[in-house]
Formats: structure tokens, sequence, C-alpha cells
């Protein structure tokens, strides 16, 4: 059985721009399963429909057509046993002012119907580094360990299927690190975990599959090793003083002084490299490196940006 | 505790941990009113013969405080939760639009009974007043209560900043109590705000409530009785329906 599966499903915004009446297609007929047990990726650029696919899995929003099921469990006609199986980390670092964090976890726990829990709060406590704040109020806490109570709070009824939605935008290092051995842990003991992230190293790192979405379709779907192998192997990088001709630039990804190129063999690089001596300048700091998923994100998306801006507005 | 129970429970933690603000602040407020009121009325006002002015103030004054703590309640819960976006932790949960409604009124109406008991105990301190049909009391405090916390509930979905909730309180709600009767009987009024006053709920609920302490009233309870429960199921009629559309809350 399917963890997660959204069948033909679509949601459309009524658009700011425009005449009254168009609307805004953020998920556009987006049709994905995710098999019990799989680390999953959702990635695409802001705006590309991720928070929204998740939200209409958690029945925040509701899809516009098409349907979603957790586990087999209709989100919106089976909404509660779908519920009970999903666990939802939220983008936005919400937290109640009233409680504190032990506060916060049993009443979670209470909304699901779960009796006695502190053995199990306690647990998700000691693996998110939060047993010395169990007692302070929410609001006292750092932004870092609101995002970690937000996690514990997600996972607290034991849900088989967890869903992180951008879990370590503007979180520290040390944050990432423990997030990612916990959520490692629940995957390899059977959890399925759906993530989007902006950090692809991340995604490479822990997904074993992975979807990109663009203006609410999938532009790209497939197991994260031969997404990589698909794409160019190679990635020559160098730093330049001064702008590359417009045709050597439109071929590579320039980020201020440095200059990265796809490239699948040694000829290719020749070529590059003597197109730029040409031009009159020099390349410095000259290195060959593996592609990375980047690379792969940057390509996937660059092939579609030409249809970017005529889909996605329907009237 | 099951998932319902845990939202009423947390629901009345929540007012119970600033209980000087939510309890202690309306219940002085009240004391002032009937200090002042009955301080500077008492020797001018007579409304019914057996009954001094102070004491025809006491229950008037308790509804009024339990009917604005109970809107006061449900409204600002729902309004907090969705400007701090908190109310996604209650969204991602199983529990069902009926489940919410119990939860959000049932602790609108804790809060509204205990303003409303502070503000009599109290006032018992200064003045006697009578007990002629506590069921009557009982049950025009619970239905008053359930009405306005249910009132609160569509309030706090509908509006969507503090001050749109502001303008419900001073402009629907206050009005309407203060021209119930809590501080005279209608009768006292000229013909037309008389028949004006009938159209008013919440005279209704003021005048059978204080029907239950003094055994009179203005009209007979029955009828108050049948207003406020009526006007009770309409609202929560509306209250679920836009509850179970998922109403400014799942888009």
């Amino acid at each position: 059985m399917l963890a997660i599966s959204f069948q033909s499903i679509s949601k459309a915004y009524s658009s700011p721009k425009g005449p009254p009446g168009t609307t805004f297609l953020a998920v556009d007929n987006v049709s994905l399963g995710i098999e019990e047990g799989e680390f999953f990726g959702l990635l695409g650029p802001n705006g590309a429909g991720k928070t929204t696919m998740i939200s209409m899995l958690a029945g925040l929003t509701r899809p516009t057509s098409g349907s979603a099921s957790v586990l087999g469990h209709d989100v919106q006609k089976d909404f509660a046993a779908a519920r009970r199986r999903l666990g939802v980390v939220p983008q936005e670092l919400v937290f109640d002012p009233f409680f504190n964090v032990r506060e916060a976890l049993r009443i979670q726990s209470g909304y699901f119907g779960v009796k006695n829990n502190d053995a199990w709060i306690d647990e998700l406590l000691e693996s998110l580094g939060l047993t010395d704040k169990a007692d302070a109020n929410m609001r006292q806490l750092s932004g870092g360990m609101k995002r970690r109570v937000l996690v514990a709070q997600a996972l607290v009824h034991k849900p088989p299927v967890i869903v992180l939605d951008e879990p370590t935008a503007g979180v520290d290092v040390e944050l990432r690190q423990t997030l990612w051995q916990f959520i490692a842990k629940l995957n390899k003991q059977g959890h399925t975990v759906l993530l989007t992230t902006h950090y692809l190293e991340e995604a490479e790192a822990l997904c074993g599959r992975i979807a990109m979405l663009k203006s609410g379709r999938i532009v790209a779907l497939d197991h994260t090793s031969t997404l990589l192998k698909a794409a160019s192997s190679n990635v020559l990088r160098f730093k330049v003083d001064g702008d590359l001709p417009p045709a050597l630039a439109a071929q590579a990804r320039v980020t201020g002084r440095i200059v990265q190129f796809p490239a699948h063999d040694a000829l290719e690089i020749e070529h590059f490299l003597a197109a730029v001596r040409e031009s009159g300048l020099v390349a410095q700091d000259v290195e060959i490196r593996k592609a990375d998923l980047e690379d792969v994100f940057l390509d996937v998306m660059q092939k579609h940006s030409g249809q970017a801006a005529t889909e996605g507005v329907t009237v | 505790m099951n998932g319902w129970q845990t939202l009423l429970y947390k629901e009345v933690l929540r007012f119970w941990k600033v209980a000087f603000q939510t309890i202690a602040g309306p219940v002085l407020t009240a004391m002032l009113y009937l200090l002042i009121f009955g301080h500077a009325l008492e020797d001018h006002v007579k409304v019914y013969d057996q009954v001094s002015y102070t004491a025809f103030l006491v229950p008037g004054l308790a509804m009024m405080s339990l009917l604005q703590n109970s809107f006061a309640n449900s409204s600002s819960s729902l309004i907090m939760s969705k400007v701090m976006g908190n109310l996604v932790f209650i969204m991602l949960t199983p529990l069902s639009y009926w489940h919410w409604f119990v939860a959000y009124v049932g602790a609108a109406v804790v809060r509204g009974l205990v303003v409303g008991a502070g503000v009599f105990v109290i006032s018992a301190l200064f003045t006697h007043v009578s007990f002629a049909q506590p069921l009557f009391i009982v049950a025009f405090a619970v239905m008053g209560a359930a009405l306005m916390g249910t009132l609160g509930l569509i309030a706090g979905l509908w509006a969507e900043k503090f001050d749109q909730l502001a303008a419900f309180q001073n402009f629907v709600v206050m009005p309407m109590t203060f021209l119930s009767g809590v501080f005279y009987s209608i009768h006292s009024l000229p013909a037309f705000w008389q028949g004006v006053s009938h159209f008013n709920p919440f005279f209704y609920m003021i005048d059978g409530f204080r029907y239950g302490f003094f055994g009179v009233s203005d009209v007979s309870p029955w009828l108050s009785l049948s207003v406020v429960g009526a006007a009770l199921l309409l609202v929560a009629g509306i209250a679920l329906q836009l509850l179970r559309s998922g109403y400014k809350i799942r888009s």
C-alpha cells in the first residue's frame, strides 16, 4: 500500500493579478505515489506548489480537483483516519504562548486521543535535546528550540508517515544535524518521510527518491542516484575577473566571479576553456568536480523555464 | 481524556492561566457598576415593589458579565490562534467540526459561569438576593453563555484582525447588553423603545434570568426561554455550518 498518494490533484487560487475570476493554479494535475518506508524529497523553487501539496495532504487546504490519501485513507472522506497516521511539521515557526513545552506536547497527544504518553514525550524531548527546556514557556524559547518543539508535536502521536515542510530553513548547523539524525533513525525504523527543503545537499544525502516541482507540475521524478547519473557527470569550475561573453554565459552557471559549466568529457572542458581564453579572460582556481543535486536541479529548472511564463495561468 | 475533552481542557486552561485578566477583571468591573449605580440610584428608582434597586441590579450585572465573557472567550481564543498561526495544531488533528464546537462553546460557558458566579457571590456581600426559581437561574445562565460562546465562535472565525473583533464587540455586543434592561425595567421606557427591546434577544436572557431570582419579570419566563432557546439553535446551526465548511480556516 502507498504511504502517500496524490491522484490528479489540482489547486486553483483566485489570482491577485488579471481580471476578476482569473485563477492561478498552484498545483496542476499532479499524481504521485510514495511507498511505505521511503525517504522522499519534494524540491522546487519558491512558489512551485510544495507547501500547497503538503497542505492538501494534511487537510489544511482543500483540493480544487483530484484527491490525496495517507496509507489508503482519503484525506477528506476519511480525514480522521488519515490524520491519525500523519505527522506534519509546518513551515512557519508557530507556537501557543500559553503553555510550556511539556504541556504543549501533552495537549497535542490528547487531541489524538493518546493517553499516558509521558514515556514517549520524554523520549522525544531527549532525542531532540529539549529535556532541560521541558518546563520552559514556549515564548522563552529561541527559534531553533521552537523548531524542535514543532518536530516533537508532529511526532507525539507516533504517526507512521511524517511530513516536514522546510524544517531546516533558518536553523543552525547543530540543530540540522540533530534533526536529521533523528529523522533518519525514524525512517530506518520504518516511518515514511516526505521532506521539502531548499538545502539540496540535504536532499541528496537523505532522500532515496526525489520529485522536482515547478509551477505546480512535476518536472522530474526519480531515484536520487538516477537523477545524479542522468545529469552531466562533471562540472568545470573556475573564477574569472570580468564578464563572460553572452554566448558562453548562457551555457554556464555564473555566481559573481565563479563560473560553473556542466561537462560530459575532456573535449567539452578543453573547448570551453579555449573559448574563455579567446574572449581575453583568464580562468583561475580551475577545478573539475562531480555533479551534485544542485546541478541537476538547476538543469531541470532551466529546461522548464521557457514554459513557466505561459503555464499555470488559466482564465 | 479523548480528543474533544482535551480541546475543552486546553481552552479552559488558556483563560485560567490568565485568570486575573479573564475573571478577576470582569468581576471588579461589575462590582464598580453595582457600587456606583446602586449608591446613586438606590433611593430614586423602584422597579419591583419588594425588591431594592441594588438587589434588582445584581442578576442583571451577573448576566451581563456572564454574556460578555462567554463571547470574549471563544472569539479571542480563535482570533489569537488564527493571527499567531497556532490554530494549525488543532487543524492537523482528527477532531471533527462537532468536537470544535463543543470544546470552544463549552469553555466559553465555563468562563461565563465562573465570572457570573463571581459577580453574584461578591454582590451577595452587599445586598440580599433571593432565589425564587433556581432552575430558571441555571437554565438561563447556561443557555445565555452557550448562545454568546457560539456567537463568539462565529465572530472569531469571521474576523481576520483584532480590530474587526473589537468592532463586533463594541457595536453589537455592548449596545445589545446595555439596552437589554440590565439597569432598568423596560416598562419604564417609552412605548416605542419597549417595542424595540422585544426584538433584542439579550432582553429575554436578562429578564428570564432575573425571574429566577425574584419570581417577577417583564414578560413570561417561558416566552424568554423559548426565544433564547430558538436563538441558540439558530446561531449553533450557523456556527456548525461554518466549521463544517472550514470557513476562513481551510481554504
